[in-house]
């Protein structure tokens, strides 16, 4: 059995975890402004432990990612006091690869090129798709119906595939990885918001507004977009998350541009994983936990993020 | 029922052959790993046979109540204390095999909503046999036993309904399946929690007969969860009265509601229009404050904090049980000193209904187009409104109510041919089309104000931008006028940095009423603006917009399914029906007659706490789409004063019963005036059309 | 249920139709010579001519989305240039899809019963650890690009036991115990995968499932827990599964390139890696059409499977995108 409150039905709010004001006495201790309920919300993110992990993750990688020389000494091209292929030692903490730089380094650098892609990426996508989402879902009509169709064509397809025939076709380049990216990340945004626009448009608050005879403009960036913003922020860090795999994924497959040598963490995987079988997992294991490590932190952070707007 | 055994938590005479006895239960559900009691004592019983019926306002503990009487816990649901018994076995310390056998056999529960009630993916005859199959009949019997089950509450056609998927039918059917269902074992313990909610009156009234008639038949003990006291009236033997996780007074129906004796009694009753009340009568009695909060620690009376006769006692001594007469009781010290409680205000000045026409619709029909086919939602409406005055509207849901309130404030364009008019002139059809005078003076207050505020905007903002709308005020000048409003609407200027969520559901739908009156409107549409509220909130809203209403001379179009709201609140009432105004005069000559057949039916239906139990016409089937209206008089499909070769043929003109009164009806006020027969045949609830 | 099915191939059909001029737009806006882009930086004149020729880029675009839907319904998408020069592209195709195909069938034979009942246990044992365990564990694999679960497979299952294989695809002739064998790691690379996701949705439907008053109703009317998640809670509980199982078939076929990359596979997205490597660009077309055909056939399935379970879903089928 669920846990589930047969008194919840009969009341429009939750009796256990708001403090509505009374109705009678206008100056009931209890209630709660908006202000605290803010702050409980950022509170219990901050106490959860997921929401703590996932921040030190991810705040360490764009440590990295910003200031590389802060935590390790060598560069990425810079080969170092040990044969190629030695495994984790103290001269190169996680080993040195298959010509012989340092393991550790090649990933403090190979943080960067990620980091760039994916959030610009993710926003932008972001804010054509909450726009997207927003117009459609409020306006419908024949406009609407076309865009959902070239979506839904969209969607039909693996993001990775439709990646690979843009960024073939338009070169490899780090703005045509962005862009192809972000594109493609629209549909998926824009079919989230639209549904929770047409969710928001058939409540009575918009009628409203219709009646008071305000703009479209109005009623779409004042009424609506304000009571989306917390799944625009889930969608974000979704996206975000996605965003790290399909780069990832790229670079594994040498489509994010031609220098193979580029200390990148997709790239340093795709040129080590063979090594594997002959007992040199370093160089490639490594990487992969940096990129395992980067998603899992963005999704912790995703999770709990979730969580304290739902409570 | 040889000794009455008087325990401190009530009254349980012979809980070994109650149908069921609940004693001094004590329930909490878990949040947060915090206990939070939900149920502090509940003592009843329920003999065999008898109705008992539990009444009380949101999150009193009665769904949870009528849970525990099946043991029926949610997983964070504990029972910290007392002892759940049905015929001499105690469910508490029942194994789940043993529970399962209970249910399957002497217990069963009918819930709110029909719909969510039954599987939407199995057909209706699997689910009706599976009630019987769990008592071991084989498959071919559990049909047969299904089809049986089917006809005894009086569906027309069983075959067809048992062949149709839950989507495929009505509520007020499916709320025949449920209880066809619930039936199925011959239950010992029938429970019922709040089965007609969210049903129209004439679908309650439909199943609340047919309960009434399967009494006779069963036996059945019934315990009856409902808000609505009428319910509780008109079909119960006894009722307990529950507040905060207790039953505070019980006793006969007629002993309680008659002569109640717990201050929270009174109030109920007092919040409620009763005996054809009027608003030119007194002020309802609102509640002040609100319930408890569920695992709030409670005072020595759970009522001290609300009640109007408290004093020091009360606050230091527990009440005893007191008894009144026989085998009604209360819980409180006083129960002798209840004509202290103050009676609700007199209204002293009588404000005249004024004769100019202020708005007006003429001629408005509403058409919307859906895959190529044209649907009438409205067909000629006309309805004027003088300064000061209530128009109520009624029908039940799906006869276009809402659609005429949003067609008169522009969120539909009303079809070419007909206009709303604000003083003579013809306003646009659009809202956004419309100048800003129009706007001001055509406001509306919904349903439900979660829905109607916006959750992400201060109440502040939510006043102040429909200022700025509707009256042009800016800055601080809007502010200060959203201060105003405010507090005619009593609410404080705290609450204005307030969001909706909050608020209690008293103070969102004042927060809506002043957002509607910002702008001094001439009428404000009211569609169905209590019926999310408990009723002692309910109360206190419609004593709010009656006061403005004299203060102000605003008119209201006040849309409700609660027919004793209206004529409390109107001083005319048009009822509604597929789209047509079918009648149309003042609240006197609606309620004395004679009425348009519908609106006979559906004054009928209405349960009444007053308790007078009167012939009722029977509704049955579905009110017609408007998309396929019937020809002829739309209402000739169900009407009980059906002539044929004339009221399936020519569509009734709307005339004149006397000075004011219209009705679209071919009948004369003689053959209107003659009492009708209703037959068993009449009764019988067959589906609306034949499965494609 | 035939209007249904024929309504909901026409969808279908314009889907494919939309993604046909999507992708016969993406070579003409791209900047450039579009030949030049596609045959690569250091093509010769005559490969050149050949691009132009085959893809017929020359073309008013209308005409070029004309060929390529005729390529679809005649399924002749010409002859690959390099991956295997001369060759009709379909041949290239079929063979891979066949590969696909097994890896597909062992990766969903293994995911789904152990995601569902993730998904069923995590609901019924809502909010206790073991819920907590489940989706968490779903969660920290979820959206774990796929070759990198593949690569840690490599080195902590293949390379200490002999058991599992590096490469997926068995020599010629092998039985079927000994291809599964091999298949075995890139199926549990998929299950790291998409565990969590299946899982998460299952609990989602479960939990909203046990919540309906249909379930209290069985439950009232004395059934066992066991009967009440069989006849009433399972088939309103799984229909997101199935759905979201829908979408991710042409996933699973198209989308798994790194992972086929990774174990040596040459399934659909090996062969559209190596039509990228060697600029072939026919081969590449042809191979993202029929992973989009293959999601539409996939989603067309789900949609009667669950038109099947619910009759209610029969009715609104194509209401909304």
């Amino acid at each position: 059995m669920t846990a589930f409150d047969p008194e919840a039905p009969e009341t429009p709010h939750d009796p256990l975890d708001l403090h509505p004001a009374s109705d009678e006495d206008g100056g009931a201790p209890q209630a709660a402004t908006r202000k605290q309920v803010r702050k409980e919300q950022r509170m219990m993110l901050f106490k959860s432990p997921g929401f703590i992990i996932g921040v030190l993750i991810v705040g360490f990688w764009v440590l990295s990612a910003v200031w590389p020389s802060l935590l390790t000494t060598y560069g990425p091209d810079e080969f170092v006091d040990a044969p190629p292929r030695t495994g984790p030692s103290s001269e190169a903490w996680l080993g040195t690869d298959g010509v012989g730089r340092d393991v550790y380094t090649r990933i403090i650098y190979g943080a960067r090129p990620i980091l760039i892609v994916a959030p610009l990426a993710t926003a932008i996508a972001i804010v054509m798709g909450t726009f997207l989402g927003l117009v459609m879902g409020y306006y419908r009509g024949w406009v609407d119906e076309i865009l959902s169709r070239i979506i839904e064509a969209i969607l039909s397809i693996p993001v990775i595939l439709m990646a690979i025939l843009v960024v073939f076709t338009f070169g490899r380049s780090r703005p045509v990885v962005i862009f192809t990216i972000a594109i493609l990340f629209v549909p998926a945004i824009t079919r989230t918001i639209r549904s929770a626009a047409i969710a928001e448009s058939e409540l009575d608050y918009v009628t409203s507004a219709k009646m008071r005879g305000e703009s479209g403009v109005f009623i779409v960036s004042r009424e609506i977009l304000p009571n989306v913003t917390g799944l625009v922020v889930v969608e974000l860090t979704v996206r975000l998350g996605y965003a790290v795999f399909t780069y990832a994924t790229l670079a594994f497959l040498g489509l994010v541009g031609t220098n193979i040598t580029t200390a990148d963490w997709g790239i340093d995987v795709s040129q080590n994983y063979e090594q594997i079988v002959r007992d040199v997992w370093w160089p490639s294991i490594f990487p992969a936990m940096a990129i395992a490590s980067l998603v899992i932190g963005v999704n912790l952070i995703t999770d709990s993020i979730d969580k304290a707007l739902k409570s | 029922m040889t000794t009455t055994e008087i325990t401190d938590d009530g009254i349980v005479s012979d809980p070994d052959t109650a149908a069921l006895a609940i004693e001094d239960l004590e329930l909490s559900y878990v949040v947060r790993g915090t206990p939070r009691a939900v149920l502090r004592g509940v003592t009843f019983e329920v003999r065999p046979g008898e109705a008992y019926g539990l009444v009380g306002e949101s999150g009193c503990g009665k769904s949870t109540t009528a849970y525990a009487a099946l043991r029926y816990l949610p997983s964070n649901g504990q029972i910290d204390g007392g002892r759940v018994t049905s015929s001499g076995q105690e469910l508490t310390s029942m194994s789940a095999k043993e529970l399962r056998e209970f249910r399957a056999r002497q217990a069963s529960m009918v819930f709110q909503d029909p719909v969510q009630a039954v599987n939407p993916v199995l057909k209706i005859g699997r689910q009706v046999a599976e009630a019987f199959e769990v008592m071991g009949q084989s498959k071919s019997e559990a049909k047969k036993s299904a089809l049986a089950a089917l006809h005894r509450v009086r569906i027309a056609s069983p075959e067809s309904v048992m062949d149709r998927y839950p989507y495929q039918l009505s509520g007020g059917m499916l709320q025949r399946v449920v209880i066809a269902m619930a039936l199925a074992c011959d239950p010992k313990l029938l429970v019922l929690d709040e089965p007609t909610t969210g049903l129209d009156a004439t679908v309650e009234a439909e199943v609340l007969d047919l309960v009434r008639d399967l009494r006779s038949e069963l036996n059945s003990a019934i315990l009856l969860i409902a808000h609505n006291l009428g319910v509780i009236r008109t079909m119960c033997d006894r009722v307990g009265v529950m507040y905060a996780g207790r039953v505070v007074e019980e006793g006969t129906v007629e002993e309680v509601f008659d002569n109640p004796s717990h201050p929270y009694t009174v109030g109920l009753l007092n919040s409620i229009p009763r005996q054809g009340l009027r608003k030119t009568d007194r002020e309802l009695f609102a509640i002040p404050g609100n319930l408890p909060q569920i695992g709030e620690p409670l005072p020595t009376c759970v009522y001290v904090d609300r009640c109007p006769i408290a004093n020091d006692t009360c606050r230091t001594e527990v009440p005893p049980i007191v008894d009144r007469s026989e085998g009604h009781w209360t819980r409180c010290h006083f129960p002798d000193r209840l004509d202290e409680i103050p009676e609700p205000e007199e209204v002293s000045e009588v404000v005249a209904v004024g004769s100019e026409e202020v708005v007006g619709v003429h001629g408005v029909s509403k058409t919307f187009r859906q895959r190529g086919h044209d649907i009438p939602a409205l067909v000629s409406v006309d309805l004027g409104f003088a300064e000061g005055e209530t128009l109520g509207l009624v029908g039940e849901s799906g006869s276009g109510k809402s659609t005429l309130a949003k067609t008169m404030l522009g969120v539909y364009e009303a079809d070419e041919g007909g206009e709303i008019t604000l003083r003579g002139r013809p306003m646009a059809g659009k809202a956004t089309k419309r100048v800003e005078e129009s706007i001001r003076s055509l406001q509306m207050v919904f349903q439900n104000p979660d829905s109607a505020l916006n959750r992400a905007w201060t109440v502040r903002r939510i006043l102040t931008r429909s200022i700025t709308r509707l009256t042009g005020m800016k800055g601080d000048e809007a502010d200060k006028r959203a201060v105003e409003v405010a507090e005619a609407m009593r609410l404080s200027p705290r609450h204005l940095d307030m969001r909706p969520r909050q608020l209690s559901g008293g103070l969102k739908q004042r927060v809506a009423i002043a957002r509607a009156f910002a702008g001094d409107p001439n009428v404000v549409v009211c569609d169905e603006p209590t019926s999310a509220l408990d009723v002692s909130v309910q109360a206190a809203i419609l004593n709010l917009l009656a006061s403005l209403q004299r203060d102000d001379r605003t008119s209201y179009l006040f849309i409700s399914h609660d027919i004793s709201v209206v004529r409390y609140l109107a001083d005319r009432i048009a009822v509604m029906y597929v789209g047509r105004i079918m009648e149309l005069g003042s609240t006197e000559q609606i309620f004395e007659g004679p009425n348009h057949p519908y609106t006979e039916a559906l004054l009928s239906a209405v349960p009444s706490v007053d308790g007078q139990a009167e012939n009722r016409i029977p509704l049955t089937g579905e009110i017609p789409s408007p998309a396929n209206p019937p020809s002829g008089c739309v209402f000739h499909t169900r009407c009980h004063r059906f002539i044929e070769g004339l009221c399936e043929v020519t569509e009734p003109e709307m005339h004149e019963l006397s000075p004011g009164h219209t009705i679209k009806c071919h009948l004369t006020v003689e053959q209107l005036s003659q009492p009708v027969e209703i037959t068993e045949k009449d009764r019988m609830a067959d589906v609306a059309e034949p499965l494609e | 249920m035939l209007k249904f099915i024929a309504r909901r191939l026409v969808l279908g059909l314009i889907t494919l139709a939309i993604l046909l001029v999507i992708i016969t737009l993406i070579p003409n806006i791209a900047p450039g010579d579009p030949a030049r882009k596609i045959a690569g930086g250091t093509a010769t004149p005559e490969r050149l001519a050949q691009v132009n020729e085959s893809l017929g880029l020359r073309d008013p675009v209308s005409t070029q989305l004309t060929n390529l839907g005729q390529s679809v319904f005649t399924l002749d998408f010409g002859e690959s240039f390099s991956v295997a020069a001369g060759q009709p592209v379909m041949d290239l195709v079929f063979t891979a899809l066949g590969n696909s195909a097994k890896l597909v069938a062992l990766s969903l034979i293994i995911m789904v019963p152990l995601a569902i009942l993730g998904g069923l246990v995590a609901a019924y044992k809502k909010d206790t650890w073991i819920d907590r365990t489940i989706v968490n564990t779903g969660l920290a694999f979820s959206s774990i690009p796929d070759f990198v679960a593949g690569v840690f497979l490599l080195a902590f299952l293949a390379v200490p036991f002999e058991f599992f294989k590096v490469q997926a695809n068995a020599p010629p002739g092998s039985s079927i115990l000994v291809q599964i064998q091999h298949l075995l790691l890139p199926a549990i690379a998929v299950l790291m995968v998409y565990f969590g996701y299946i899982a998460r949705i299952t609990r989602a439907g479960t939990i909203t499932s046990l919540d309906a008053d249909y379930t209290r109703t069985a439950f009232m009317r004395g059934l066992t827990t066991r009967e009440v998640f069989r006849k009433h809670v399972a088939r309103n509980a799984l229909q997101p599964t199935v759905a979201v199982l829908g979408t991710q078939l042409g996933y699973l076929f198209g989308g798994m390139v790194a992972l086929e990359i990774v174990f040596q596979y040459p399934g659909l997205g090996n062969l559209i890696i190596r039509a990228v490597d060697r600029a072939d660009y026919p081969v590449l077309r042809a191979g993202v059409l029929t992973v989009a055909i293959i999601y539409m056939l996939a989603t067309l399935a789900a949609d009667l499977l669950i038109a099947w379970m619910n009759p209610r879903a029969r009715l609104n089928i194509g209401e909304d995108a």
